[in-house]
């Protein structure tokens, strides 16, 4: 029976019975709201391998979770560049090397957005938070995973540019689009950088 | 001078977003609940950063927020304490 024929009944007959009946409609349609609330999550996906957009996501992720959410990163495409903590060329094809090669090493490698010039500007933005006691964006990796941030990697673009995982750094998950949808569906902010 | 008692004390100075609240977090995780946490920082953002934390988060009450001078420049007082 569904609240409106509940309704229905309960203005034309005014008995108890259909009250109750109303009550325990209504009761199931509230348990039905309450199960399709979002949690306290934060999901964000990390697409971009820039220094500058990686930071505001690690700034996003370890303030989040500081605040007592729960948050997942999900790191696909270029994004998978920042949790590279080394690069292997043996067992790559061809165009694997050549990704390799044209593709930052570890995170300590990564460019800026804008005004990059071959490094120089990632180099300086570097030093500039440092003087300005900015946490580094290692510190800010090692912090996410110590307060217990998941970090997912896309399992299929880790594929396709051959990275493998002896080249990235521990306490990653690899994860596809249903793990990363199964984290974003029940959160309350969902972020692509 | 506060008025407002604490238990633990906090010094976030010449710590950035998102530092102070990280290391607030942190600290009062360890703390009993009903112990109160004053956090010493002089980022300016740190005021409504902690007023964020408190909105949010079920287990800490914002008791008060202060701003004093230390030599020329001003630190922002936080005292957090943690509810359960």
């Amino acid at each position: 029976m569904t609240v409106s024929d509940v309704d229905q009944q309960t203005r034309t007959t005014d008995n108890p019975q259909a009250l109750a009946a109303r009550c325990t409609a209504l009761e199931e349609r509230l348990d039905r709201l309450e199960a399709s609330q979002p949690d306290d999550k934060v999901a964000i996906v990390v697409f971009s391998g820039d220094l500058d957009k990686v930071l505001a996501s690690f700034v996003i992720a370890t303030g989040a979770a500081a605040l007592g959410q729960e948050v997942s990163m999900f790191f696909t495409f270029w994004g998978l560049n920042v949790l590279k903590k080394q690069s292997k060329l043996d067992g790559k094809n061809l165009f694997e090397k050549m990704m390799a090669m044209m593709s930052p090493a570890s995170s300590k490698e990564l460019p800026v957005s804008q005004m990059n010039y071959f490094g120089v500007g990632a180099k300086m933005l570097r030093k500039m938070m440092a003087d300005k006691n900015v946490a580094s964006l290692e510190e800010m990796i090692e912090m996410s995973q110590e307060m217990g941030v998941k970090m997912l990697a896309c399992e299929m673009s880790r594929d396709v540019m051959g990275i493998s995982d002896e080249e990235l750094i521990s306490g990653l998950e690899p994860a596809g689009v249903a793990a990363f949808l199964g984290e974003s569906l029940r959160s309350r902010t969902n972020l692509f950088i | 001078m506060s008025e407002v008692l604490f238990d633990d004390e906090l010094d976030a100075r010449g710590l950035n977003c998102p530092m102070p609240l990280v290391k607030a977090r942190k600290q009062i995780g360890a703390l009993d609940p009903g112990k109160v946490l004053k956090i010493v920082s002089t980022d300016r953002g740190s005021i409504k950063d902690f007023q964020g934390w408190a909105k949010i988060a079920a287990n800490i009450e914002l008791l008060a927020q202060e701003t004093e001078t230390e030599d020329d420049h001003d630190l922002f007082l936080h005292y957090v304490k943690r509810v359960n």
